[in-house]
């Protein structure tokens, strides 16, 4: 088995005076997606903030390829290859689509598949008609797809992505599902932030539950869809 | 006056309306992506203008040694503007606004001190631009080529810049950055490179403009803060990050400027002004600017909730106060003055303060009201032979009306924008007075302004001073422990909340607004019969800007603050002013330690260093 590409271990992070995470630790494999399951302030969106730097105060390790990161700033995070798609997409919407992912573009990465837009384009068809609409005035959905397909030009080996099937319609999240699936298959690692648990276990390997910023749970997924007491117990399902 | 003129005299307008669209650009470029207003702009593109001349003597007569000189000096402009990024800038992006507009003014002081120092006091006149020194005739009238070729390079410029925002990696990059920084960062993009890109590009339009001016008019030490003001003005009636508004209203401005000179000589800038009260109440975006993202990343000024005294602070307080009472008896004349002059800057400062750390408003034009509050008893005494008090009376009346006039129209804008607004209500009336020398003497002030016999003693006015400004000091420390003063707290914290309570946040803000402006124009009432006289520089600038070194010095979480920054100011000055004759680089240098080093003044370090030695400091 490959060496995890992303190692996180005792990470603890704080908004403030109030403690947000506590004593959490996973790690990731290319071409492997892990899903954090947990209800509402559980610490899933922070666990991915902290990953990328935005949590100004955290402590623990975070390795990305052997290599620490946790004091550098996200711009460094994100050129070692850590993609992020917030949960709100924050895309730029003063920019037109083709503007918005020339944004994303850094320089190729060995070992990780390489994105042009065209590439992009391909992967996300709804896109390419729209590559000179600013992008404040496209739909939801394809903001989604805007968002994503932005952070990829980045090249990256890791793909965060906070809820991103999150106020879809289940068509789209189903073409979610099926490119998220694409990209695990070119070797990207995928750390996916969840409350659904239907969604999560199409694309997810392996799942870590959170509760109060802490690992409850760590499994296959397969192991919990067979036995899904632990997301009953933790989820609000 | 015939079409011929009028038409020269729009022509003119549009080539003044090119270069002042070369600095608004720089400065619009640089706001929408900092958020910060760099007053040190309007000192580029002064020394952009020293250095073109400067550098023309040193350079090989002609058309060459004119055109490098013009180039080095927007260059170097440049760089300036990389240095001011690199050291002072980076460090307050995310502080509250007030910081980085005195940080940046301070750099302002420190350029003006090392202008005069290498170049002199004198105004300067530079060589006409070698190949543009002719004339064309424009219906029968000489009309210079040079203001053409300005002209035709205000849009050439515009044309560049969009094509670099919107035609370049780098470009598309900075727009992006400025919707959402954070999210920029997580995409790897390294926004202090961009920012420190950014400050280089517009900090050269800014010697560029400064450059330009050369051919055209004579360089004066003034030309800093005129320009800085005069680009704002342009950068909010075009609309913020709109570089086209910005080049319309350059223009507008421009023309105005060439006909309120032929119209009302003395009120041109007044008319400017007006023209930007207007357009903000029509349009408070600006005529091509869109909604701003609500609250930028710019943290609270004060989160303080100044809490009643308790009993100790209250027997303190009372002694402090009664060993005050009984100075006079032990103290020289020499003492009474100072003391008096300190309570009088206290009494200001506690204004601006309030203002300031309880209202959550940041105004860089108090010394208004101030200044109001002097002229106001200084005529009621010159003008209607006014007694000591009632003259007295009436200044906090005139300065409280016109701080409801102006608050009226300020105080439902937040941040920058009343600062800037504020600051241009202050030249406002600055002009008015220095201009209106039938009324106000002019730059000659107005004498002879003393205090009743009663009172003329340095004891007896020590202690109406006293009354007076520990009164209202210790009125507006109940106010602030009032309902209204909560109301304004939290109206402070978040309008929003507020007003979804039920609150009548803007209101509220206006009383508050008048409230400030009326004890500072009783300070100024004060100050008038202290001194005997009064001059315009007290509703300069300057006068501001001491008012918020005064407040950042004692610092904004204590009400006591303006006390302890007035008294520490006071002393600075004097011994400044005896001591060297550089009064504006060390401002400037204070104003820059104390904004970089220790934001939280005075009484943070004497509040740190006791809780350290009390032991009771939490760590972080």
């Amino acid at each position: 088995m490959s060496r995890a590409i992303l190692e996180v271990e005792a990470l603890d992070a704080w908004y403030g005076a109030a403690r947000i995470l506590t004593d959490l630790s996973f790690e990731l494999r290319s071409g492997e997606v892990l899903a954090l399951l947990g209800r509402n302030g559980a610490g899933k969106t922070t666990t991915l903030r902290a990953v990328v730097g935005l949590v100004a105060r955290r402590r623990g390790r975070i390795r990305i390829a052997d290599r620490e990161v946790a004091g550098l700033p996200p711009y460094r995070v994100a050129r070692l290859g850590i993609g992020f798609v917030p949960e709100d997409r924050r895309i730029f919407s003063g920019l037109t689509v083709q503007e918005n992912l020339e944004v994303g573009r850094q320089p190729p990465r060995a070992g990780v598949p390489v994105w042009s837009p065209e590439r992009l384009f391909g992967l996300f068809p709804a896109l390419a008609g729209l590559r000179h609409r600013p992008a404040g005035r496209i739909s939801g959905g394809e903001q989604q797809m805007l968002a994503i397909a932005r952070t990829l030009m980045g090249n990256p080996a890791v793909l965060l992505l906070d809820e991103p099937a999150e106020g879809l319609a289940p068509r789209v999240v189903d073409h979610l599902a099926e490119t998220l699936r694409g990209l695990k298959g070119e070797g990207l690692a995928l750390l996916l932030s969840e409350q659904n648990l239907a969604f999560a276990g199409v694309v997810a390997d392996r799942v870590c539950i959170l509760e109060q910023g802490r690992v409850l749970h760590h499994g296959t997924m397969a192991a919990l869809l067979a036995d899904p007491t632990p997301a009953h117990d933790h989820l609000a399902l | 006056m015939s079409m011929a003129h009028l038409v020269v005299q729009l022509l003119s307008g549009l080539a003044a309306g090119s270069v002042l669209f070369l600095i608004a650009s720089g400065l619009s470029i640089i706001f929408g992506v900092t958020r910060i207003v760099n007053f040190a702009h309007g000192s580029f593109t002064m020394l952009g203008a020293y250095l073109t001349i400067d550098l023309i003597g040193r350079l090989p007569d002609g058309g060459f040694g004119f055109w490098a000189a013009v180039g080095l000096a927007a260059l170097v402009a440049g760089g300036l503007g990389v240095l001011l990024e690199r050291l002072v800038l980076r460090r307050l992006y995310r502080s509250p606004e007030l910081f980085p507009l005195l940080a940046t003014f301070g750099v302002v002081l420190i350029v003006q001190d090392a202008a005069l120092a290498l170049w002199g006091p004198e105004d300067l006149l530079g060589p006409r631009a070698p190949g543009l020194t002719g004339t064309v005739l424009v219906l029968g009238l000489r009309f210079p080529v040079y203001d053409l070729f300005l002209i035709a390079l205000g849009p050439v410029v515009l044309g560049l810049l969009r094509l670099v925002f919107h035609g370049t990696g780098w470009g598309t990059r900075v727009r992006a950055a400025t919707e959402d920084p954070e999210m920029a960062a997580a995409l790897g993009i390294d926004q202090h490179r961009l920012f420190t890109g950014v400050l280089f590009l517009g900090s050269a339009l800014a010697g560029l403009g400064g450059a330009l001016q050369v051919p055209r008019e004579a360089i004066t030490l003034q030309m800093d803060m005129a320009t800085v003001i005069e680009a704002f003005v342009v950068v909010v009636i075009g609309g913020m990050g709109s570089l086209g508004g910005a080049f319309v209203a350059a223009l507008l401005i421009g023309v105005l400027q060439a006909f309120g000179i032929l119209a009302f000589p003395r009120i041109a800038l007044v008319l400017v002004f007006l023209v930007m009260a207007v357009v903000l109440m029509l349009r408070p975006n600006g005529l091509f600017g869109r909604a701003e993202p609500a609250a930028g990343s710019h943290q609270a000024l004060s989160q303080g909730s100044f809490a009643p005294p308790g009993p100790l602070a209250r027997l303190v307080g009372g002694i402090a106060l009664g060993l005050l009472a009984l100075v006079p008896l032990a103290a020289n004349d020499y003492s009474l003055i100072v003391l008096t002059e300190i309570f009088i800057l206290a009494l200001f400062a506690a204004s601006l303060h309030f203002l300031l750390a309880v209202g959550g408003m940041v105004s860089f034009g108090h010394a208004a009201f101030f200044g109001l509050g002097a002229y106001g008893a200084a005529l009621a005494v010159t003008g209607l032979d006014a007694a000591m008090l009632p003259a007295l009376a009436l200044a906090p009346l005139a300065a409280g009306l016109g701080a409801a006039l102006v608050g009226a129209l300020c105080v439902r804008l937040g941040g920058v924008y009343l600062a800037m607004l504020t600051l241009a209500f202050a030249q406002i009336l600055w002009s008015i007075v220095f201009q209106w020398s039938s009324v106000t003497g002019g730059d000659n002030g107005l004498l002879g302004i003393w205090p009743e016999p009663w009172a003329s003693g340095r004891a007896a006015y020590y202690w109406l001073t006293l009354v007076l400004c520990a009164g209202a000091m210790l009125g507006l420390r109940r106010l602030v422990a009032a309902p209204f003063g909560y109301a304004l707290r939290a109206s402070r914290d978040s309008a929003l909340r507020a007003a979804a309570v039920g609150l009548p946040v803007d209101r509220l803000r206006w009383l508050a607004f008048a409230l400030a402006g009326a004890l500072a124009g009783l300070a100024g009432g004060l100050q008038a019969f202290a001194k005997g006289s009064v001059f315009p520089a007290l509703l300069a600038v300057p006068t501001s800007v001491d008012g918020l070194v005064m407040v950042l010095l004692g610092g904004l979480e204590a009400l006591s603050g303006p006390l302890v920054g007035a008294a520490v100011f006071h002393g600075l000055e004097t011994e400044a002013m005896r001591g060297t004759g550089h009064w504006r680089l060390l401002l400037g240098a204070v104003i820059l330690a104390m904004v970089l080093v220790c934001p939280s003044g005075l009484s943070g370090v004497v509040g740190r260093v006791a809780a350290r030695l009390t032991g009771s400091a939490r760590r972080p």
